[in-house]
């Protein structure tokens, strides 16, 4: 790699990074795009996304119907509970509107709404192929436009000055090397692959998490920044956590963990009881707080159980269940014990009340008397054989990141940085104090990539 | 789902190959992030588990543009190995040998290049023992008669073959007009309005290309031929026939493309990333190219030196090979062309299904 000194350097290499460096080298900038993990698995957790989220006032040829600034507004406003920085929100969603013809410069493709995505089709424009085809893309076009990319470079420390940032220090296979730039976007994701830092907040129960994504982002750059003086934003105890199939890979899982069976059936815990709503609302709408509920479960495991009338029900997973012709059968399967787990199932089937089931609409089918409810699609489970998925907290992101202004600016606590940009999952804690709405994060690293990447190069 | 003429394959067993398309098709299944490139993942979402029969299916609907694999984000190194368009390229050729007739010929479709120089080695003995090298025109080379009789008689069993190797696949459907039109336009190596890739993010129009070149000018030799035997047999006009006759020009025009279509389609495959398909695919490939190739060049050669002492010699060399190509049709690369044309017939016949159960399930607005 060259020693020469670059206009941009560009920390990270999921989308985020890739629409800065692309902004600036569409200027004219030298840029060097420094990714951690080998080419292979390059883009960060873009490359297990699948869509963005854009306003558009009229049907466009991947979004249909309309979706105006108000009501995407609105939406981050209910999943954040307020905790938002609003002018940077409405800089978000404004920016969305152009995003997929942007970024359709640099030959990303979407796909026209197809069945099984109509309910977000409306809102949220889908890449063909996924994130790894738009990371695919956006390298190729990174290539062309003459930026370099470093593979395998983990950015091991920050030379800052007044508030300047004047040069990384870069691991890499053939050695430390520093890489100067007049400007820096800082587009290295959170920490949620970093599991001794999970320990410090969640302690033991860290490990029995599970990452969806990248196992790169260790939050490197994100505790260099802070160390050296950076406004921390969003809770730097929360995560985004779903609760997914426990047999998944360690890292790196992805979309395919993800089990859509809870609202069909019970979950339980290691001692065989229930202790949560399970048809509480849609599970699209649900499935983000599974995570946190098996996390605070002992050994962090639970169980969602379904009897055969809920096969086919709902997206098949990767993983087969465990099968069982009776409950004390399935007991011994998922080991937990038998005793509990039938008198659980006794006194919910006797608590299930008439409804009629309609598992698209939130039906009437409740329970009755127990703690805690089911408040929608309870039916007894009395139609062998019965299903077991086990489930665990799977992580899917951290919200604790760097402040910046409207510029994408990194603020420090002496004042904001004149030379220092941030972008994406580094810095979505400025919009997402908390909560989480689909395709949300990919339009924060488009939009702000793109202001990061130009206020980099020529402002 | 299934139709009901693969009732027959559900019965068999897993292979290998199959245990592989399976893992990759429930990982698929819970992801769908390709459901847009192409038929294969549509036909995928229709089904919850997939059998022998399925597994068949959808490897002959692949038309190996292998935008997928590049999509994946578990395709190695990820533990999940997925590849899909290499997979379904092995299962391919498994399930052309399984439905080879007679079975035993279905050692063809391991040993492709062997099976060609057999077939060439049978073309020149045969063709051998029955011309005339010292005759001058055509038809005293190998009389007129005798042709029709020996490459009637092979033309005759491979359609045969190719007929009951259908059979085995499609039962008794036939291709509707809409998936002839896919097959013929090869609508799917191009429906996302981009070509298929050779190489991440390489997309070029040449495989197609070369693909019409071979397709149409196998059919324009084929035309060629049946407009010979139409004047041959009711006018009585013998060949050869000149420059400017219709089968010389129908002859010409698709010997060119049975030149550069199987050359640009060996170099195109060569070049293509391997990972995209198995190796006893593309050798099945190779060796069917060069044997159009050679058909086509020794044809053209015929044509333009027909009236030089070398005429009887270069017809033998056509003839046997020409032989040797029908001799293989059945167990080569060609059926590759009736497999996907019968797939392509069911994925329009299941989306047609598909149509009518959402017309009736859902409400109007």
């Amino acid at each position: 790699m060259s020693p020469e000194p670059y206009d941009v350097a560009v920390l990270g290499g999921g989308n985020a990074a890739l629409c800065a460096a692309l902004a600036a080298a569409e200027r004219g900038a030298r840029v060097i795009v420094i990714e951690r993990a080998p080419r292979e698995f390059r883009g960060g957790n873009s490359r297990h996304t699948r869509n963005l989220r854009c306003m558009h006032a009229a049907p466009t040829d991947v979004l249909t119907d309309a979706y105006t600034e108000d009501e995407f507004m609105a939406d981050v406003m209910r999943v954040t509970g307020g905790v938002t920085n609003e002018t940077l929100a409405r800089m978000m969603i404004r920016g969305s509107a152009d995003a997929p013809r942007r970024m359709g410069r640099f030959g990303a493709r979407f796909q026209p709404s197809l069945r099984g995505t109509l309910h977000l089709g409306r809102t949220n424009a889908f890449f063909l192929g996924g994130g790894k085809a738009l990371m695919n893309s956006a390298y190729a076009a990174a290539e062309r436009l003459g930026v370099r990319v470093a593979y395998n470079a983990d950015v091991i420390g920050l030379s800052i000055r007044d508030g300047r940032f004047e040069s990384a220090t870069v691991r890499m296979a053939a050695g430390d090397i520093e890489v100067r730039a007049a400007a820096v976007v800082l587009a290295a994701g959170g920490f949620e692959a970093n599991l001794e830092w999970l320990a410090e907040i969640w302690g033991e129960a860290a490990k029995n998490f599970i990452i969806r994504g990248t196992p790169y982002n260790t939050g490197t750059v994100l505790r260099l920044m802070l160390d050296a003086g950076a406004e921390p934003v969003g809770d730097p105890a929360q995560c985004h956590a779903v609760a997914i199939d426990a047999r998944a890979p360690k890292f790196d899982g992805g979309i395919v963990t993800r089990l859509d069976s809870v609202p069909l059936g019970i979950v339980v815990n290691t001692h065989g009881d229930r202790f949560y709503d399970e048809g509480e609302d849609y599970w699209p709408k649900r499935y983000a707080i599974w995570g946190r509920l098996v996390a605070q479960q002992p050994d962090q495991i639970a169980y969602s159980i379904v009897d055969s009338k809920a096969v086919g029900r709902f997206m098949p997973s990767v993983f087969p269940p465990l099968v069982a012709s009776s409950i004390r059968e399935l007991a011994s399967a998922i080991n937990v014990p038998a005793g509990t787990l039938t008198s659980t199932i006794e006194r919910f089937n006797a608590a299930v009340r008439p409804g009629t089931f309609d598992h698209q609409a939130l039906d009437d089918c409740r329970t009755e008397g127990l703690v805690p409810n089911k408040t929608h699609w309870a039916q007894r489970l009395d139609t062998p054989p019965f299903h077991a998925y086990p489930l665990r907290p799977g992580i899917t992101f951290t919200y604790l990141g760097v402040k910046v202004d409207e510029r994408a600016r990194v603020v420090l606590k002496g004042g904001v940085s004149e030379n220092m940009f941030a972008a994406g999952e580094i810095m979505a804690g400025n919009i997402l104090g908390r909560g989480y709405v689909a395709g949300v994060g990919m339009t924060i690293g488009t939009v702000f990539g793109e202001i990061a990447g130009r206020g980099a190069y020529g402002g | 789902m299934a139709d009901a003429p693969e009732a027959g394959l559900k019965t068999r067993p897993y292979s290998d190959a199959m245990r592989k398309a399976e893992h990759e098709m429930v990982v698929c299944n819970a992801c769908r992030y390709c459901e847009a490139y192409c038929p294969v993942f549509q036909a995928m979402e229709q089904r919850v588990t997939f059998s022998p029969g399925d597994l068949t299916y959808l490897a002959n609907l692949c038309h190996n543009c292998g935008e997928c694999l590049y999509a994946c984000q578990y395709a190695p190194p990820h533990e999940f190995g997925i590849d899909v368009p290499h997979t379904l390229s092995k299962l391919r050729v498994e399930s052309y040998e399984s439905f080879a007739w007679p079975s035993f010929a279905a050692v063809a479709f391991r040993r492709p290049w062997a099976a060609t120089l057999v077939a060439l080695s049978v073309g020149a003995v045969v063709v051998a023992s029955i011309a005339n090298r010292t005759a001058r025109d055509f038809y005293g080379v190998v009389p007129h008669g005798v042709m029709v009789i020996l490459f009637g008689a092979v033309g005759v069993f491979a359609v045969l073959a190719l007929a009951v190797g259908h059979r085995r696949f499609a039962g008794r459907t036939i291709v509707g007009g809409r998936a002839a039109r896919d097959a013929v336009t090869l609508k799917h190596l191009h429906a996302t309005g981009q070509d298929c890739v050779d190489a991440e993010e390489t997309r070029r129009p040449w495989r197609r290309w070369m693909h019409h070149c071979t397709f149409y000018g196998f059919a324009l030799c084929f035309a060629s031929t049946t407009v010979a035997a139409i004047y041959h047999v009711i006018f009585g006009w013998i060949a050869p026939y000149a420059y400017t006759s219709v089968p010389v020009v129908l002859g010409t025009l698709g010997g060119l493309g049975l030149l550069i279509g199987p050359a640009g389609l060996f170099l195109v495959d060569r070049r293509r990333d391997p990972d995209l398909s198995d190796a006893s695919e593309r050798s099945l490939g190779g060796s069917f190219l060069v044997l159009l190739f050679l058909t086509s060049l020794t044809g053209l050669l015929l044509l333009v030196l027909r009236e030089t002492p070398s005429m009887p010699a270069l017809l033998v060399v056509h003839l046997a090979i020409v032989l040797a190509l029908f001799l293989t049709l059945p167990y080569g690369k060609f059926v590759h062309g009736i497999y996907r044309a019968a797939a392509l017939g069911k994925f329009r016949r299941e989306e047609n299904h598909e149509d009518a159960k959402i017309s009736k399930g859902t409400n109007p607005n």
